[in-house]
This record gives C-alpha cells, sequence and structure tokens, in this order.
C-alpha cells in the first residue's frame, strides 16, 4: 500500500487530502466530509474547496514538470474560484488540467466534484510564476 | 436540491434575522468547522468591514520546512472575513454563498507572523454583496495579499 499524501504539504494532509487516483498521469485528490472543511451547517467550506483545488492544481502542474524534467519552484501569483454547487456531507474530489506550462508563467484549472462527475461544485483557475530552483527565495511575482 | 428552509439546523451558530454583531458572532463562527480548525479569531470591525486574525501554525504550511503558510488557509480567511463584513453592513443575518472569489498573491506571508484578514463589503444589493479585502501581517501598506468576489443570498431567505 503506497502513501497516498506523498508530496501533499502539511496543510492539505491536515485537512485529510489524500491522492485519490491517477487519471491520465494528473493526481486525483480525494478528500472526506468533516467538521474541519465545514463552513455554514452541513455544507462544505468555500475557503477549504478552494484550497483542495489549489492543491490538486500544483498537483497537476508539478506532474507535468516532473515528466518534462524541469526543476522549478512554484509561486502561485493568483486564483480565481467559482462556486457552482453547495458541497454536501459526502467525498469530493479536484482534478487540475495545465492549460499552458511555459518557461516562466503556468495556467493550470481544476475542477471539484462530488458523486456526480458531470456536475462540478466549483472550478479554479490559477497563473504560477515558476522559477528556476536555487533563485531569490523571496523574488516578487514580478 | 437541499430545500434550505428543510437543512440541519442543529448546529446553525446563529439565528436567521437577528442583528449581526461580529465580534459575538465570530466566537462561533470561528470555534467550529473549518474557521476552527485553522484557528481563526476576531480581531476588529467597522460598518462595513471585519477584521479576522489567523495566527501562524506549523500545520498550515504550504512547502515543508520553508515557514510560509499555503494559500489555502488565506483564502479561508478571506472568505470569512468578507462573508461577515457583508452581514454586518446587512444587519439582519442573513444565509448567503460565495459566488466566486478571486485571490491575488503579492508576497508570501512572514513565517512566524499572525495573518489579518480585512474584508469589506462594497456594494449591498437585495441578492448580491461584492466584497474586496486585504490580508497583511502586520503593514496593511505591505499585504500579503488582494481579494474581490460576491456572494449571494440563499433563495429561501431571499424572498
Amino acid at each position: 500500500m503506497s502513501d497516498t499524501t506523498i508530496g501533499l504539504p502539511p496543510y492539505a494532509r491536515g485537512l485529510g487530502i489524500e491522492i485519490d487516483h491517477i487519471e491520465h498521469g494528473m493526481p486525483v485528490l480525494g478528500v472526506e466530509f468533516s467538521d474541519r472543511i465545514q463552513g455554514r451547517p452541513s455544507f462544505l467550506h468555500g475557503g477549504a474547496l478552494s484550497g483542495l483545488m489549489e492543491m490538486a492544481a500544483i498537483a497537476a502542474l508539478q506532474a507535468e514538470l516532473d515528466r518534462r524534467g524541469d526543476a522549478v519552484r512554484l509561486k502561485p501569483i493568483n486564483i480565481a474560484v467559482e462556486f457552482m454547487r453547495g458541497g454536501t456531507q459526502q467525498r469530493t474530489f479536484a482534478v487540475g488540467r495545465v492549460t499552458r506550462a511555459g518557461r516562466r508563467l503556468a495556467c493550470v484549472s481544476a475542477e471539484a466534484w462530488q458523486d456526480n462527475r458531470d456536475k462540478p461544485i466549483a472550478t479554479a483557475l490559477m497563473n504560477i510564476l515558476l522559477s528556476p530552483v536555487g533563485g531569490p527565495a523571496s523574488e516578487p511575482a514580478e | 436540491m437541499t430545500d434550505q428552509s428543510t437543512a440541519p439546523e442543529s448546529r446553525t451558530p446563529i439565528t436567521a434575522g437577528v442583528q449581526f454583531d461580529p465580534s459575538i458572532a465570530s466566537k462561533m463562527l470561528t470555534r467550529f468547522g473549518h474557521g476552527g480548525w485553522l484557528g481563526m479569531r476576531y480581531h476588529a470591525h467597522g460598518d462595513d468591514w471585519v477584521e479576522l486574525a489567523l495566527p501562524w501554525r506549523e500545520d498550515l504550511v504550504g512547502i515543508p520546512g520553508s515557514g510560509v503558510l499555503a494559500s489555502g488557509p488565506i483564502i479561508s480567511l478571506m472568505d470569512n472575513a468578507t462573508s461577515m463584513a457583508v452581514w454586518t453592513l446587512r444587519g439582519p443575518f442573513t444565509p448567503q454563498v460565495t459566488v466566486d472569489l478571486r485571490v491575488d498573491y503579492m508576497r508570501a506571508a512572514t513565517p512566524g507572523k499572525t495573518v489579518i484578514g480585512r474584508g469589506e463589503c462594497y456594494k449591498l444589493t437585495r441578492s448580491i454583496a461584492f466584497v474586496r479585502g486585504i490580508a497583511h501581517d502586520g503593514d496593511i501598506n505591505d499585504p500579503v495579499a488582494h481579494v474581490a468576489g460576491t456572494f449571494m443570498v440563499l433563495e429561501a431567505a431571499a424572498g
């Protein structure tokens, strides 16, 4: 049995986020409903859901960069989240899709769903700055 | 679609229609659920704004060993601060949902420092609330993040 949290940050593991399975080379993340990710009573918190999609987007980009053999550090520039449906008390999934990963900038989308893959509960779009490993740690997202 | 009027209300911390006071409400809203797990607490408020604080914690770090908070907790902080700003401006508590939220990350939050999330509601209509906000770790003129978003009043409460 392999560790399903490899590569996920402490924050993700704290929320119970794990790698559910790999689909077309992209990690599909899953998280069980719990009080830790609850917002208004009985519903998923929008911030926790955003965090899940952000993790899925970053994991997808990392998988793509690993395939290319690029060693770069990722710096999120921004994220735009649309909430389509209230997340209810069941398992939630999210997967990212790399729209474009250039030399310095990557554009990645992510989608979250519950029991019906065709009815996403939220989508996210992220721009991520890529900087070479070994560069200045506090370089601003210019 | 869940009928909101019959949704389980046993854990509802605030009753619909009751005047919203962020300094009192946040004691409940930040004790349970996601806000409680993150360790959010009330900081300050005005007529149309609310400030919440998110103390630094090792297990909220994004990249292990970096000490830098993940951006997920910043989104959650700003989601809560902006939604509470809406309730504060609206007056009577009205259940609402987040329609969209955009976060621009100016810089990484300083390891070990508490992040303050200031949410403001700059326009209120019958159904929609427009919000913006700033997250900083001590100096609001050197922000960690900017946010913009909208909330919608739940149908059952809008009628």
